[in-house]
Order: structure tokens, then C-alpha cells, then sequence
């Protein structure tokens, strides 16, 4: 192997593991807004790392270049739905008195 | 390399099938919401890796798709949801 493919090997593999603790992070956690944070690092994180190992394989110029499309595509849209979630957990009322009980509860714990 | 790649794509569907498995048992629709994102993000990598082990560019155009019919469709139902509640 050359060095270029032990670089996108590495890449590849830390993006695997954003990947795992994000599907981990969005089944275990308790509330939800901190499973919009397992799932933001999934997002960013895995994707980014995986797209930058990836990127060196490539075969032209032109696939590199829809590869970073692609990423900043991901990024903005992300974003945008992580926001409109977040506002939505955030003004619905049982959600936001189901966040207060379990925060509450931890803390007489 | 490629067989790396290939092993590191496997792990990602086993990921892909939890996420969709959560979607079944998720207690809320935000919930719901959060696992279909996940789910298209881990599509779109997937596709990314399978242009590259088998070298065809063309998963690449699949993958941009998706990435924005994620958006689309999560961005339509808490739009959805707010007007109705």
C-alpha cells in the first residue's frame, strides 16, 4: 500500500467511528435535543473525515469537485434541518415539560 | 484497498439497517425525523465509497440526489407539523 491509500485508509476508518457513536449517541441518549448533538456529529464529523479520504482515490478532477459539492451540500442542509428541528422540539409544549421532568430528575438524583 | 473500503461500506449498511429498525420503534415523530436523517446521510456516504470500488462515477450524480431529497423531505414535515399544530 502507498502512502496515499494509508492516508484514506485513516481518514475513512476515524469517519467510520463518528459514524458508529452517532447511531450509538441517537439510540441511547435520553432527551432529545441530545440526540440532535449525537446526530450533528455524525453528520459533520463522519461525513467530512469519510469525503476526505475518499477524495485522493478519486479518478479526474471533475469527481473531486462533485465529492466537495456533495459535502458542502450536507453541511448547509444539516444546518438548516438540525435549526428547524431544535425550534420545533423547543416550542412544542409536552416536549419542552418532558425536558424540564428529566433534567429536573437528574438533578435530585 | 478496495477490500478495506468494502468492509468499511458493510459496517455502514449494518448502521444503516439500526437506523432504520429506530425509525420503527422511535417514541415521537422528531425522532423519526432525526433517524431519516441519519439514514440519508450514511446513503450518501455509502454511494460515495461504491463509485470507488466499482469505479463508476455516476454514483456520485445518485448520492448529490440524495443528499438533497434528505433535506427536502425533513425540511417539508416539521414545516408540515408546525401548520397543523
Amino acid at each position: 500500500m502507498t502512502i496515499i491509500q494509508w492516508f484514506s485508509l485513516l481518514f475513512c476508518v476515524s469517519g467510520l467511528f463518528f459514524f458508529i457513536a452517532g447511531t450509538i449517541g441517537l439510540i441511547r441518549f435520553p432527551t432529545m435535543l441530545s440526540r440532535l448533538h449525537a446526530l450533528t456529529k455524525a453528520d459533520n464529523l463522519g461525513l467530512g473525515l469519510i469525503i476526505i479520504g475518499l477524495l485522493p482515490q478519486m479518478s479526474s478532477f471533475n469527481n473531486m469537485l462533485k465529492l466537495v459539492l456533495i459535502w458542502v451540500l450536507v453541511m448547509f442542509s444539516s444546518a438548516a434541518c438540525s435549526y428547524l428541528i431544535a425550534s420545533q422540539i423547543v416550542t412544542d409544549k409536552p416536549h419542552r415539560n418532558k425536558l424540564i421532568n428529566t433534567s429536573s430528575k437528574k438533578e435530585n438524583k | 484497498m478496495i477490500i478495506y473500503l468494502s468492509i468499511i461500506a458493510f459496517i455502514l449498511t449494518m448502521l444503516l439497517m439500526i437506523s432504520l429498525v429506530y425509525i420503527l420503534r422511535a417514541p415521537d415523530n422528531a425522532d423519526c425525523l432525526l433517524s431519516t436523517q441519519l439514514v440519508g446521510t450514511i446513503g450518501v456516504v455509502i454511494l460515495a465509497m461504491l463509485s470507488i470500488i466499482k469505479n463508476q462515477p455516476y454514483l456520485l450524480d445518485i448520492a448529490l440526489v440524495l443528499a438533497l431529497l434528505t433535506s427536502i423531505l425533513v425540511l417539508t414535515f416539521t414545516q408540515l407539523s408546525k401548520d397543523t399544530s
